[in-house]
């Protein structure tokens, strides 16, 4: 993987090299001076705006991709701020402008209150890039918006369901803090889905991402005697949970047992579990999103336009009949 | 409540158990046991059943009640005492969980977060976060009895830090303890059918107990909070046993934390414990204690914990919304709340002395015909 990106980095490194060594002899680039103007050597000056990298591990795995790619040794000058409030978060975007970055990145805490930075950002040209999240502002005031497709994550998840081909379909559903992003995408695949195949929804409950709450409702469904083969739960903390409340109870789970446990997000613990064929699926919210930032910054240091706005990342799904323990060393946050 | 108004033909047997605080939390319980006796009478089944490692256990929404609420009992322990000697409440329960449960993993995985053997015995690393925790009470303790700082603000600091510091304490990495052995503090031993965070709870109550009838530290406690000026004059320093109710609870919080991380093993400490600084409250004041300092009764602080256990098993059960499970609380809050105000406690006083006086009436009136 590190390989795979440092390659990829340096290849695309040449080419930008090699771009604005063409610019230079045609002298002919006039709306790109700003970014463009740099010599091969100099440092491209991003300035990013993340949440609290200790709000969960999908974060600080977001933060630490982030580092990595936007360093000095690969031709960046990064600034961090990090915040869970607009306020501040807004603050600090502020500063990055008069700072004169080339690239504000930004993962903002909220949707609203952004347009009047974002129109100081584009009149100091400064670019600005989204990741991991949207925002309500108008699609020309940034150049790009790298997200997940939490719907498409649940998707994908539930047809994994459906290809399991179990006589029946008894589920217990454990939902997020609802409204969120990720709950609303992964809860509305599998409620489609169950009314359309007829599959029985035993319970379904919000245990806001807590492995307590959750463990506490798979266990109020165990106290009540009623019957239920899987658990679809939202994140792995949850279905961690409501595991605990299924071993408490002697209900086997995992591949070839009585309940199918299905998380999401690949905890490399949780993809663990699934290699100790505890667990049945794990659904990828993927965080290393640096990837895709660099390709963008890359064209558009090269002159080109971004004609994709809106870029949706590759996601996996992880069945425990198939995962190897590379995917866990790889994929694992 | 429904019972005063059946009061007047027993009226000495009622307004002596009215008078007790324990009144309160056995109305509430009686009120929640009625409800789902009428809904479902199998809320109350419990069942022996073998768990996946072949030993029996008992199952059954009572065994929940006990199981999950014991953690609650025993932080109402200590914010009964915090309560009663400060007038206060100690909001950072919940954030003192989550750093003494950082610290126990931390002292157990060592530098390695998925270590595959503990690298310390339990009762050592149980025995770290105790000082720990303790040394926090400490410090919101001596926030409060020294530097005379309103309870609730001297431990918003720990309240908003708290979870930041538990995250350092483990460079934000979710440790995970794989040795089976941890995870019976949580659940069950194996062989014994009752959750073992129901025993810890009773040893905890009897220690309770004990400290509270073979030393003074009650009966200071009270008469710090009823009086502090008297108190000093009576001889009774009343910063050192504010102090000593800060770090009782703290201990009580390490008690708790450590069922809690045992539950699952790990500690995830941007969530555990979660708002349960409210339920520890919420227990003291369902307990009849008064939240502004003063006389309090334990017995029935533990009772009250267990009852909001019960309502929230109760909810759970018929399928409410854990999003919507605060506003149940509140509604018993409110309750509560109203049924301790002043102007209502008045009317109620009024009304059952003129209640008592027309039962006199009567008597003389019968006695006179006689």
């Amino acid at each position: 993987m590190k390989l795979k990106k440092l390659l990829a980095m340096s290849i695309s490194m040449a080419m930008c090299a090699a771009v604005f060594a063409g610019c230079g002899s045609s002298g002919d680039n006039g709306g790109k001076s700003n970014g463009g103007g740099k010599s091969g050597g100099d440092l491209i000056k991003v300035g990013i705006i993340n949440n609290d990298p200790n709000e969960s591990g999908y974060r600080t795995a977001n933060d630490k991709d982030l580092k990595e790619a936007f360093s000095k040794e690969n031709g960046y000058d990064a600034s961090f701020a990090y915040s869970l409030k607009n306020d501040e978060q807004i603050q600090a975007a502020n500063k990055f402008i008069q700072d004169e970055v080339d690239y504000l990145l930004l993962s903002a805490a909220d949707t609203a209150g952004w347009d009047t930075v974002l129109k100081d950002a584009q009149a100091a040209g400064v670019k600005v890039i989204l990741f991991d999240r949207t925002i309500d502002a108008d699609e020309s005031l940034y150049e790009a918006s790298i997200v997940s497709d939490m719907a498409k994550e649940g998707q994908t998840a539930v047809d994994w369901l459906k290809g399991q081909n179990l006589s029946e379909y008894k589920i217990i559903h454990l939902q997020g803090v609802m409204g969120s992003a990720a709950q609303k995408g992964r809860s509305q695949a599998l409620t489609d889905t169950a009314a359309a195949e007829g599959w029985t929804i035993v319970n379904e409950q919000t245990a806001e991402w807590n492995a307590e709450k959750a463990q506490q409702i798979v266990q109020s469904v165990i106290d009540s005697g009623e019957s239920f083969n899987v658990i679809y739960a939202e994140n792995d903390d949850m279905a961690k949970g409501a595991v605990a409340a299924l071993d408490k109870a002697n209900i086997s789970h995992g591949v070839g047992k009585d309940v199918v446990v299905m998380g999401f997000d690949c905890n490399k613990w949780a993809l663990e579990e699934l290699l100790n064929q505890n667990w049945n699926y794990d659904g990828q919210c993927n965080p290393f999103q640096s990837s895709y930032i660099k390709d963008i910054i890359d064209k558009l240091e090269a002159g080109e336009t971004i004609s994709q706005k809106t870029i949706i990342m590759d996601e996996k799904g992880f069945d425990a009949s198939t995962i190897t323990q590379e995917d866990v060393d790889n994929y694992g946050i | 409540m429904a019972q005063n108004k059946v009061a007047p033909p027993k009226t000495s047997f009622f307004a002596g158990l009215m008078r007790n605080q324990i009144f309160i939390p056995i109305a509430a319980l009686l009120l929640l046991t009625i409800f789902n006796l009428i809904a479902d009478p199998s809320f109350f089944k419990i069942t022996l059943a073998e768990n996946s490692n072949g030993d029996p256990v008992l199952n059954g929404y009572l065994i929940t009640v006990i199981d999950y609420g014991s953690e609650l009992a025993i932080l109402a322990l200590g914010m009964t005492l915090v309560t009663a000697a400060s007038g206060g409440q100690d909001i950072s329960v919940g954030a003192a969980i989550a750093i003494s449960g950082s610290v126990m993993l931390r002292v157990l995985c060592g530098s390695d977060s998925r270590a595959e053997t503990m690298q310390a015995p339990i009762i050592v690393a149980f025995l770290i976060s105790c000082v720990v925790a303790m040394l926090f009470g400490a410090f919101n303790g001596s926030l409060v009895a020294f530097f005379k700082i309103q309870p609730m603000v001297a431990t918003l600091i720990l309240f908003t830090a708290g979870r930041s510091i538990a995250a350092w304490i483990n460079h934000n990495e979710l440790p995970i303890v794989k040795d089976v052995s941890f995870s019976y503090f949580g659940n069950y031993f194996p062989g014994v059918p009752i959750p073992t965070p129901f025993f810890i709870a009773v040893i905890c109550f009897i220690a309770t107990w004990a400290l509270l009838k073979f030393t003074t530290l009650g009966l200071y406690v009270q008469s710090v909070g009823i009086n502090e000026k008297t108190s000093r004059l009576n001889g009774l320093n009343p910063e050192l046993i504010k102090l000593l109710t800060y770090v009782f609870l703290g201990l009580c919080v390490a008690v708790a934390g450590f069922i809690k991380v045992s539950r699952l093993s790990t500690i995830n400490y941007s969530v555990i414990a979660k708002d349960i600084e409210m339920d520890a409250i919420l227990a003291v004041a369902l307990g009849g204690n008064a939240l502004s300092g003063g006389k309090f009764n334990m017995g029935s602080s533990i009772l009250g914990a267990y009852v909001i256990q019960y309502l929230t098993t109760t909810l759970y059960k018929f399928k409410v919304n854990a999003d919507a499970l605060p506003a149940y609380k509140a509604v018993v809050v409110i309750l509560l709340v109203i049924m301790s105000a002043p102007v209502v406690r008045e009317k109620f006083a009024q009304l059952t002395k003129k209640l008592r006086a027309n039962k006199e009436h009567t008597q003389a009136a019968n006695a006179a015909s006689n």
